[in-house]
């Protein structure tokens, strides 16, 4: 087992450990903090699998953007604490588990069975040039879509909050 | 590396967010749920991005646009959630029903 492969396993389970205690906690604002975890850890990920621009990326506007906008919507919704207010009944957790299970067990087995033997090759790290250029001369038509949408969701945003 | 870990722990993720987005009451932690799973989908393109090795960056430009639609996501969803609860007080999803025929 290769050092890259020991540092995935670690972040994996953090991260995995993260993810599970941002649905299961009982305050909101824990469950705000274990998501930059969680992000933080991913972000991490993506340092392995050789993509370091999209990382930097995902630290800074996941957790330095994402989740302080999260954490202003607890604060300005009054965060209530206590697993009745957060949560569903226990029947409908039950549900929400068996689909939740389910698809991991679904997605497990049948991407075991496409890529079981499959592997990633060790590779240098995507140059932000490389993926810029990328951007810029091939995607510039879904980057400007990206940019019309980011328009609209401001526009959308401040008509929708704006107190009239 | 094999292709199944970072593919797995995608298949996790996802698998937590929605059990979030089912379990939740809280308008909030549903749209964290949402991100979790978004991260996943990220994760995933990442991956076959570094197994395909494309020469074109295809699955990192994805991913970053994923990431700025996370951020129109959560900006909207977050405007609606302040609205509902300006004017009804809560913002548990299973007392908002004013769209419920």
């Amino acid at each position: 087992m290769t050092g890259q492969e020991v540092a995935f396993l670690v972040l994996a389970v953090i991260g995995g450990l993260a993810g599970l205690l941002v649905v299961t906690s009982r305050n909101v604002v824990h469950a705000a903090l274990y998501l930059v975890v969680a992000l933080a850890s991913v972000a991490g990920i993506y340092l392995l699998l050789a993509a370091p621009f999209v990382a930097f990326v995902q630290v800074i506007i996941y957790v330095g953007a994402i989740v302080v906008l999260l954490l202003f919507g607890i604060m300005l919704t009054r965060a209530p604490v206590g697993r009745r207010v957060l949560d569903n009944t226990l029947r409908a957790r039950v549900g929400a588990f068996v689909v939740g299970g389910g698809v991991f067990v679904m997605l497990t087995v049948f991407l075991a069975d496409a890529f079981g033997s499959e592997r990633i090759a060790t590779q240098a790290a995507t140059a932000t040039a490389a993926l810029g250029e990328s951007l810029f001369r091939n995607y510039v038509l879904p980057f400007e879509a990206v940019s019309v949408l980011l328009l609209a969701a401001l526009i959308g945003a401040i008509v929708l909050a704006r107190r009239d | 590396m094999p292709l199944m870990y970072p593919l797995v722990f995608a298949a996790f993720l996802f698998s937590v967010g929605v059990y979030g987005v089912l379990a939740r009451r809280n308008a909030v932690m549903v749209l964290m749920s949402i991100e979790l799973m978004l991260n996943a989908v990220n994760v995933n393109l990442i991956a076959f991005n570094a197994y395909l090795r494309d020469q074109l960056a295809t699955g990192q430009v994805f991913a970053l646009f994923v990431i700025a639609v996370a951020a129109a996501e959560v900006g909207i969803g977050l405007a609606i959630v302040l609205l509902i609860f300006r004017n009804r007080e809560t913002v548990n999803i299973d007392e908002v029903d004013l769209l419920r025929w």
